[in-house]
């Protein structure tokens, strides 16, 4: 390394523009800060000898100068922030709305928005946040970050240590504030000291020479601030394990024990109740908001939980044992924390249907006698039923959650929200069978204006079934099959989960907020006062906020002989 | 109740009117600073004195209405766009008093008065609030946020500042026409506010009938029917029949009503940009340019970058952080690629961009303040745009 012997003695590292102890310019290293085309001094980093400015021969030498550039920082912002704005053109594939035309998205984007969704899809904009090439480039935000922090960081905490009062006269006259006095006495000297004292200026002196600084520490907010965005960083990849982070989602029932996925058959939950609550139509304060939006609005829903721990298995095979651990309500923004996982109340579907009971009966029977009758377990159907006067019923189609669209008849999901049966019926000692199509109950209960998603149907359990329809595709049907009555459950949706990350998170985010307010809220400012003959030389220099550093020198010099500051960026 | 309501709204229309003869007052103080010295400081005064009692009775509107309904007014559309407007009044009083400049009222407030006018034509009954809005951190983390928009407002106005008194108006450049846009813009949100509000004031009513995803949906329309929903029926009898339909892709839930307010928007704004600039016979850019002959560029700018350096931070905590927070205490994940969060995060990328150009020296000036008219443009797509047209989990209105 070739070091630089500035005239005031000290010793600087190769690349630095201005001396880190009396500011004077070194000559052949003007051009790194741009000093030579412009009579004021670039201050941005006290023309500290930074690596990316010094070596520019092997390979790593570009690549640490490319991601040291602000410019090529700013770009990356720039790009992810174009990137993640064109995310939200279309909802992600994990928001497809749950009554979307279909939630597979080959067919959702182009069947919703034509062909722009079709480009969206197929560019996997779907996926956008957790494609290869966000990620890349978020990777290279934070490279950018690491590399500018530690390029800037450590020269100028060197410069700075290193400054002198004592400044060269040309490092004085090329700050932006400045003036010249020819006669000051002691005494005016003594004031303005005494007055910066009083703002809370830190006064070093050397020979006559004042330095007057304050506010320091702002400098390293951007590095502290970096510091906190790096640790988000790292917290976001380790998140990606599943011992860093785990979620699942689980649905109990009303009255079941299930076991809490993912907590490998340590924990259980019952579900004891589940609590849906609505705000009153006729409440005094928000009658008119619920009449104009003209549907019931839940006030709250929540499970009432009972936690238990498995005991550790002696033999294998024998009964687990349960150990109650809490028993807590939990809702929305009230989940339930125990052993390291967390259950959220996420949602809740109030009329799951678990048992249907049919009656037959004779095509256009005026007293409706009851020919047979029987009741299929939803969540456990059989293919066939054998009733006791000789009745056979088949199973031909189960829809455990029927939906018509173009395409025809299909289930939405595998759960028993909205079952519909095609049945094949063998009337007793007979090889002919005549279909019926039997199921929508929701369908009926909409279309009576009830809103399943609010209101209970289980009080209507025995007569909603006959709002369905039951259909005779042939028209030659010698037997009906009607819904008698229907059994509803209430389920509660949880998700679990387990963030090991979120400490980091948290510390990453104060970090931040610290740098951030540090580098913002306060200002590096300096005051020289550098004497000459009879009289001195003032400048001034501060990061940001130039009208609080005229004020302050306004302050100091009033009523002295010293000549006010001249703004010579305005020159 | 009913009393807190009406003494509520009552307090909100007075803020309204204070903020407009602060307005007013201000624009005395922009003359010829020479010869009337003594009158335009006490003009200065008398406005910021009215801005403060203006601020006042708005907080008594928001702590009114907060007794009536129970929880913190900003949990629907009208709410939180008020808000943003006491905000922005808020952050300017801030910046008032360190920089004491005057110009800066007659563009804060006024823009403070658009918020307020344009958040009336949503809803402004008290609405129940649904489980996941439940929290202490609904008001902790809606409150930051506005304040910090606020602030990032008042970059937006220096800018706006800068740039018209900075553009060469004498011949047609690039420069005068995207000002122009900007100024237009504006126009078009006045032109929205002014027809809504005259056929609000009518109780116009049109219904349609119309599919979307296999469901037969109503639409109301408040604004007489130009673009009717695709495949819709017209359902009120004595409406205007309209021209056309919406093109079979805008099929979301009243996408031919949104469709038909933003055509009444664009016709009602070109009018009345048309009207003005007929009477003024130059770009408006022009015709505001001379009023402010007096202002210092090189102050105006520092102020923009003030209130992103003052702004930044508290937008951060409130967009960013205590967000998560609340997202995590609601829904488990303190992140998940909603479109507002989203949105608040292109809005922070922005800003930190804006931030880092800063410490190159071509970017101070005017560069700097078409930055912070794109700033403003972001934080006004997530508010508008995001909430009423990319649904996800803040759609509230």
């Amino acid at each position: 390394m070739n070091h630089i012997k500035c005239e005031c003695g000290h010793v600087n590292p190769e690349g630095t523009v201005l001396c880190e102890a009396c500011g004077k310019p070194i000559a052949e290293n003007q051009h790194i800060d741009g000093n030579d085309k412009k009579k004021l001094l670039n201050m941005r980093y006290e023309g500290s000898a930074r690596r990316s400015t010094t070596y520019n021969k092997t390979i790593i030498d570009k690549i640490w100068n490319f991601f040291s550039s602000v410019k090529v920082g700013v770009w990356l912002i720039v790009l992810a922030l174009i990137a993640s704005g064109i995310g939200t053109i279309f909802p992600q594939e994990q928001y497809i709305p749950s009554d979307a035309i279909s939630r597979d998205p080959q067919i959702f984007y182009p069947e919703t928005y034509g062909i722009f969704g079709k480009i969206f899809y197929q560019l996997g904009f779907h996926n956008l946040y957790s494609s290869w090439w966000y990620l890349i480039l978020i990777a290279l935000i934070g490279v950018s970050l690491v590399v500018c922090s530690l390029d800037r960081f450590v020269p100028l905490y060197k410069a700075l240590k290193r400054q002198k009062p004592k400044r060269h006269e040309t490092f004085i006259n090329r700050q932006r504030f400045y003036s010249e006095t020819d006669h000051v006495s002691s005494e005016d000297l003594n004031t303005v000291k005494e007055r910066l004292l009083q703002q809370r200026y830190k006064i070093t002196e050397e020979d006559g020479h004042i330095v007057a600084e304050k506010g320091r520490f702002s400098r390293w907010g951007p590095y502290v601030n970096h510091i906190g965005l790096i640790i988000i960083l790292i917290a976001a990849l380790l998140r990606i394990t599943p011992f860093m982070y785990l979620n699942e989602y689980l649905w109990v029932r009303e009255g079941e024990v299930k076991v809490v996925p993912g907590t490998d058959g340590e924990y259980y939950i019952e579900n004891k109740e589940f609590v849906l609550d609505t705000y009153a139509e006729d409440d005094e304060r928000f009658k008119d908001a619920i009449a104009k939006q003209g549907r019931v609005i839940p006030s709250n829903f929540q499970t009432n939980a009972i936690i238990y721990q498995a005991e550790d298995q002696e033999v294998i095979g024998a009964e687990t044992k349960l150990n109650k651990i809490t028993d807590d309500e939990i809702s929305m923004n009230h989940p339930v924390k125990f052993g390291g996982y967390t259950l959220y109340q996420q949602g809740y579907q109030l009329n799951e249907f678990s048992k249907m009971t049919f009656k037959i009966y004779e095509m256009n029977d005026p007293d409706a006698d009851v020919l047979g009758e029987f009741t299929v377990d939803l969540f456990n159907p059989k293919t066939e039923y054998k009733l006791d006067n000789g009745f056979k019923v088949e199973v031909t189609e189960y829809y455990p959650d029927y939906i018509i669209t173009e395409d025809g008849i299909s289930s939405k999901t595998k759960d028993s929200n909205n079952p519909a049966f095609v049945f094949k019926l063998f009337p007793p000692n007979s090889e002919e069978s005549e279909i019926s199509f039997v199921g929508n109950v929701l369908g009926a209960v909409e279309g009576l204006g009830i809103d399943p998603t609010v209101v209970e149907l289980q009080p209507m359990g025995n007569v909603i079934g006959s709002f369905a329809p039951s259909v005779d595709p042939t028209g030659e049907n010698n037997y009906r099959i009607l819904i008698d009555s229907i059994d509803f459950d209430r389920k509660s949706g949880l998700s679990v989960k387990r963030d090991r990350t979120l400490p980091l998170f948290i510390i990453g985010a104060l970090i931040f907020m610290i740098g951030v307010v540090q580098g913002m809220y306060w200002q590096h400012r300096r005051i020289w006062i550098h004497p000459k003959k009879q009289g001195i030389l003032l400048a001034g220099h501060t990061n940001k906020n130039w009208f609080g550093l005229k004020k302050d020198i306004e302050k100091a010099i009033e009523n002295t002989p010293i000549q006010m500051v001249k703004d010579q960026n305005n020159e | 109740m009913e009393s807190l309501l009406n003494t509520s709204s009552t307090m909100l229309f007075t803020a309204f009117i204070l903020y407009l003869v602060a307005t007013f007052i201000f624009s005395f103080t922009i003359k010829d600073k020479n010869k009337e010295r003594k009158r335009t400081e006490f003009a200065g005064k008398l406005a910021i004195t009215l801005t403060i009692i203006g601020f006042l009775s708005q907080l008594i509107y928001f702590i009114t209405r907060w007794m009536a309904s129970g929880h913190a007014p900003v949990s629907n559309m009208f709410e939180f766009v008020t808000f943003l407007g006491m905000c922005l009044v808020l952050a300017f009083i801030i910046i008032y008093f360190i920089y004491k400049l005057n110009v800066l009222g007659l563009f804060a407030l006024p823009i403070a008065m658009i918020f307020i006018a344009y958040a009336s034509i949503f809803p402004t009954e008290i609405a129940p609030l649904v489980p996941s809005l439940k929290s202490h951190w609904l008001y902790i983390h809606v409150t930051t946020v506005a304040l910090g928009s606020g602030i990032l407002f008042i970059s937006f106005v220096a800018g706006l500042i800068y740039l018209i008194h900075g553009i060469d108006q004498s011949v047609r450049s690039a420069r005068t026409i995207s000002l122009e846009i900007v100024l237009y813009i504006i126009f078009l949100i006045i032109g929205f506010i002014v027809i809504s509000s005259v056929f609000g004031a009518m109780h116009y009513n049109a219904s349609f009938e119309y599919q979307s995803n296999g469901k037969t949906l109503q639409s109301e329309y408040h604004l007489p029917p130009i673009a009717a929903p695709h495949d819709g029926k017209l359902l009120t009898e004595d409406a205007m029949k309209p021209w056309f339909e919406v093109p079979t892709w805008m099929h979301g839930a009243d996408a031919g009503k949104k469709f038909n307010t933003v055509i009444w928007s664009f016709l009602t704004g070109t009018v009345l940009y048309a009207l003005v600039r007929l009477l003024c016979r130059k770009r408006i850019g022009a015709a505001i340019q001379p009023l402010l002959k007096n202002v210092k560029p090189d102050l105006v700018d520092e102020i923009n970058y003030r209130s992103v350096a003052i702004g930044f931070p508290v937008f951060t905590l409130g967009g960013l952080i205590f967000a998560s927070i609340w997202a995590q205490e609601a829904w488990g994940r303190f992140w998940g690629w909603d479109p507002k969060e989203v949105w608040a995060l292109v809005t922070w990328f922005f800003y930190a961009a804006y931030l880092h150009l800063r410490l190159s020296r071509g970017w101070h000036g005017e560069k700097s303040a078409w930055l912070a008219v794109a700033g403003f443009g972001i934080i006004l797509f997530n508010l508008i745009v995001v909430n009423l047209v990319l649904a996800g989990l803040h759609s509230y209105a």
